[in-house]
């Protein structure tokens, strides 16, 4: 027992002998400097600012500068959130989101929220136009310039064929977010290709990029503006062209997609609230080749969305001023 | 979306598997008999496939929809048409998101977040890698400490430091009500067959069916947030703790629980004096899986806006950068590597503290006293100094090794890529394609026929009824035409799982050595984000069916090849001599000796297997697999799919079910 006891004491002193030295180098202590506590922040009449991060780079870029002017123009708390659309949509009720700055086409989405819970708001257009399409690598359309009109497609279908397409051609679709027709489009234009379903950007991505490397034959589905377009600068296949009400009947579509004009969100309580931040949400607005610079700097330079957004508003100061007046 | 599904008794017992009533059929007629009858059943299925070809086959376009599927979308809009004023909601399903939000908010204030009034939270990086080393040891063993801070300093040093701990305060929120749940269930489903019954089918649902369908439902319910990450992980992480610790307490020998009955003790007693104290080593291995699956989790919470290491890989892969995810991917493997060791050694300690008669057990008191100052001075430091707090560094070591994996992995896309091709094609015109057209093009009763056919002579009369079930049900739900192209994938990708779980599987279970050098790169591909290695398998594979297939099989090998080597080390040693002095060769002695006497092993094997391939399956789905899996992410993501999407989870399921219960089956004849 006393020698239990001796042990204890023993080992008692030499922690607390090892303390005392460990504490005894100290240095700076934690909350000390006050420029730690992010002076910034909270300090305007903006408050909280919620919003959603949908997941994809040019979203991204559309987030970093509204978030950067909100919060160093504005003084608002900003929280990001990274949702997909649907979930960052459904946030409008729930009081967790207050804005969506990039919304492509997305009728589904707006006829369940915005007439039908009547939990969201349009807040105008991005200045962003949206392209959808089928797409060829550029080395293609180089080789072949007559493929980028859709009737000469049944002349290349052969060249297409992959494992996958059951000896048609392949029209690579498919990133889930977005609606296709392709299906429809191949039948009513009665091409000898089959879709096959990528499943992701990252897919798509990651096939057109091999095919430009390795000059292989991929035609897909594409949409513009991406940061990839900038790496390889993928051409647009034209399809019979798009007129009001073409695309009425989804079974019966045999023309091209429209030119989406992707507009901005805002839950129906975010825009009674007077936030600064809901003005400058309303504001926002851009052109695809700013988008396309911002997006650059993330996907490509691998800067961090803050500063990707510090550099190009430093650049566009007039743009910004345009927003916040 | 690592889906890990693990219902493996804890290895090394695969024989007991679930004590069902079943009689094993004996006569030597019908164990020869089996192959001929299965040889028979194909033989008649491809006869009648040329005549029928193309019939009946019940399909269905990637945009159209069924009555079932509108359904589940009318009832989801209205559940969150009606949310703020629903009773349900107000006062239940927000009590609890409270409870649990609370409790994340907790936890990560303490290790992740900056909390109330300070820009850092209260224990930085030396005060938790001072705790994880501390409790390490204690539950463990000096060994598995030291790999702790090891592995702890390592996180910080690849520069994730607050994303790291992000996770680890999501995964400690997780599993700690997981097994605030689960401990109680599996001790209630250990106790009573009835309970039992009910429970499993309900855990094969939770871990089968795809998150990606019930995440969105979930924040509907639960908001946006740690506590809807927290009950996403809770709903695919309770289950293995729940069975194993059922199974636990089912193997407390009869003998011990009835010599506790004679002396008089209450039922009660019984239980807290004799099973649980029997059963803990096995319990604390369910609490280790329960780590694993949360552990599985991160990268899918973080599209529900779930903070830590699965948005930096969530967020790298947006723009490819495959080096910044896969470091982020290596903290979450060494993550679990760490937790996994530890509490194997935990659950370990008593028997190995008895066996060995170590000298310094005597000072183990005294020294962990010793250690509980240190840490608290750690604790104290890591709180109050700023060096303490933060880690310091840039992070140097993560972007190397970003910028190593970055070169590997174009390296390997430059130079393989035409090797790849070839094995893709020969594989998928090969085996591949006219498999699946036997099943997407012969009419869906004559497949249906022949799944039952082969449930009944694998797995006895009641496999074949829960076999006819299964497919009743998977018809009803409309995606009859894409889960036979999914089974399809899923039984080449199960083949190939297989062959290598047999190779390896004999390797590693002949030799030590090849054991320890390949098991850590098993536990790392099986915790290693599927995300990560998907991008270089795009480039060497492109958008295929069979890129999905080579995802799963590196998802699902290595629980076959760990389940196999078991197998094959437990065949007795004597036999092994028995059969070398008899003259045997090695070759012999595989094929003649290890392999048929592990045939329990091996049947279990294809059991997880071909689960693991299953919860691939979505994984597939965002590579070029189309079917169920593309189904599912497509109702995640566009709302008018969501009825299909969950029809499609629902088919996952199901097949799930009637795999695992015709194996099951099978196996108890094997071992039988």
């Amino acid at each position: 027992m006393a020698r239990q006891a001796r042990r204890w004491r023993a080992g008692a002193a030499g922690a607390a002998v090892l303390g005392l030295t460990l504490t005894a180098c100290g240095g700076a202590k934690v909350g000390s400097s006050s420029s730690d506590a992010g002076g910034s922040s909270g300090s305007g009449k903006c408050g909280a600012f919620n919003l959603a991060v949908n997941p994809w780079v040019g979203y991204e870029a559309d987030a970093a500068v509204v978030a950067y002017v909100a919060q160093h123009d504005l003084g608002c708390t900003v929280t990001k959130k990274d949702l997909k659309e649907e979930i960052a949509w459904q946030g409008f009720g729930t009081g967790e989101v207050d804005a969506v700055l990039e919304n492509w086409g997305h009728d589904d989405l707006k006829k369940k929220y915005i007439d039908g819970q009547k939990t969201a708001v349009p807040a105008g257009s991005t200045g962003n136009k949206g392209i959808i399409g089928w797409y060829v690598p550029p080395w293609l359309a180089k080789a072949h310039p007559d493929i980028t009109d859709w009737k000469s497609l049944n002349k290349y279908a052969a060249e297409f064929k992959t494992s996958e397409s059951g000896g048609k051609g392949q029209l690579l679709d498919g990133d889930p977010s977005y609606v296709t027709n392709d299906e429809a489009l191949v039948k009513n234009l009665k091409l000898g290709f089959k879709v096959v379903y990528a499943g992701s950007e990252t897919a798509l991505i990651q096939a057109y990029r091999k095919a430009e490397k390795n000059k292989e034959w991929v035609i897909g589905y594409f949409y513009e503006p991406q940061w990839f377009l900038s790496e390889v600068p993928l051409v647009k296949v034209n399809l019979p062209p798009y007129k009001a009400g073409c695309d009425a009947d989804a079974e019966k579509v045999a023309c091209d997609y429209p030119v989406y004009d992707l507009d901005k969100i805002v839950s129906a309580k975010f825009a009674k609230s007077g936030s600064p931040a809901y003005d400058l949400v309303k504001n926002f607005n851009w052109t695809n080749d700013d988008q396309n610079t911002v997006a650059k700097y993330i996907a490509v330079d691998k800067m961090t969305p803050e500063a990707a957004a510090k550099k190009w508003v430093d650049a566009n100061r007039a743009k910004v001023d345009a927003w916040v007046k | 979306m690592t889906v890990v599904v693990e219902k493996t008794e804890p290895p090394g017992k695969p024989e007991a598997t679930r004590p069902g009533p079943e009689p094993a059929p004996a006569g030597e007629a019908r164990r020869i008999g089996r192959p001929l009858v299965i040889g028979a059943i194909l033989v008649v299925w491809l006869v009648l496939f040329v005549v029928l070809r193309g019939r009946q086959t019940l399909a269905l376009a990637a945009a159209d929809l069924t009555d079932l599927h509108r359904w589940f979308n009318d009832v989801n809009d209205s559940i969150g048409a009606n949310r703020n004023s629903n009773p349900l909601f107000l006062y239940f399903f927000n009590e609890i998101r409270l409870v649990i939000d609370h409790l994340v908010t907790f936890v990560q204030e303490l290790i992740s977040q900056p909390s109330a009034g300070r820009p850092l939270p209260q224990i930085g990086w030396l005060g938790v890698v001072g705790i994880a080393g501390y409790v390490s040891w204690a539950f463990g063993n000096w060994r598995v400490a030291l790999l702790a801070v090891a592995g702890f300093t390592f996180l910080g040093l690849q520069g994730l430091w607050q994303e790291s701990m992000d996770t680890l305060a999501l995964t400690v929120s997780a599993v700690l009500v997981a097994l605030l749940f689960a401990i109680p269930l599996g001790v209630w489903a250990g106790l009573s067959d009835r309970v039992n019954r009910v429970v499993t089918p309900l855990l094969d649902f939770m871990q089968t069916m795809p998150t990606f369908v019930y995440l969105a439902p979930l924040t509907l319910f639960f908001l946006i947030g740690g506590a809807s990450a927290t009950i996403a992980t809770v709903i695919y992480a309770a289950p293995p703790a729940i069975r194993i610790t059922a199974h636990a307490i089912r193997t407390v020998p009869e003998t011990t629980v009835e010599a506790a009955d004679s002396l008089g003790a209450t039922r009660r007693q019984a239980l807290l004096k004799v099973l649980l104290p029997m059963s803990k080593r096995t319990v604390v291995m369910g609490v280790n899986q329960t780590i694993m699956a949360a552990l599985a989790m991160v990268t899918i919470a973080a599209l529900i806006d779930a903070p830590g290491l699965g948005k930096t890989v969530v967020q790298a892969l947006q723009s490819l950068d495959v080096g910044t995810a896969f470091n982020a991917g290596l903290s979450i493997v060494v993550m679990a590597i760490v937790l996994d060791r530890v509490t194997t050694a935990a659950s370990t300690r008593e028997e190995e503290a008895r066996r060995s008669k170590n000298r310094f057990l005597a000072w183990r008191r005294p020294l962990l006293g010793a250690g509980a100052v240190l840490t608290a001075v750690l604790v104290f430091m890591s709180h109050t100094y700023v060096w303490a707090a933060e880690f310091p560094g840039e992070g140097g070591l993560g972007s190397s090794i970003a910028g190593a994996a970055d070169t590997s992995t174009t390296w390997v896309q430059d130079n393989l890529s035409g090797v790849t091709n070839t094995v893709r094609d020969l594989i998928t015109n090969g085996l591949l394609n006219p498999f699946q057209s036997l099943l997407t093009d012969s009419p869906w009763w004559l497949v249906g026929a022949v799944l039952v056919a082969l449930g009944v002579v694998l797995g006895g009369r009641r496999a074949g009824i829960t076999t006819a079930v299964c497919v009743g049900l998977l018809v009803a739900t409309g995606m009859w035409s894409d889960s036979m192209t999914t089974l399809a994938s899923t039984v080449v990708a199960t083949i190939l799982v297989m062959l290598l779980g047999i190779g390896f599987g004999v390797w590693m279970g002949r030799s030590r050595l090849v054991d320890r050098v390949l098991r850590p790169s098993l536990d790392a591909a099986q915790v290693m984000p599927p995300f990560v290695y998907l991008v270089p398998f795009l480039a060497l594979f492109g958008a295929t069916r069979f890129t999905a297939i080579v995802a799963a099989i590196v998802y699902a090998a290595p629980v076959a090849i760990k389940i196999i080597a078991d197998g094959v080390r437990n065949v007795p040693e004597t036999t092994v001599e028995a059969a070398t002095s008899a003259g045997c060769n090695t070759w012999q002695i595989i094929t003649k000796v290890q392999l048929p006497m592990a045939r329990g092993a091996l049947t279990l094997a294809t059991n997880q297997g071909l689960i693991y391939v299953l919860s691939m399956v979505v994984v597939g789905g965002l590579v070029g697999a189309g079917a169920l899996g593309y189904d599912v992410v497509a109702g995640f993501s566009q709302g008018q799919l969501f009825g299909k999407g969950l029809a499609a989870g629902l088919a996952i399921v199901l097949l799930g079910v009637m795999f695992d219960r015709i194996t099951q089956a099978a196996a108890r004849r094997a071992g039988a």
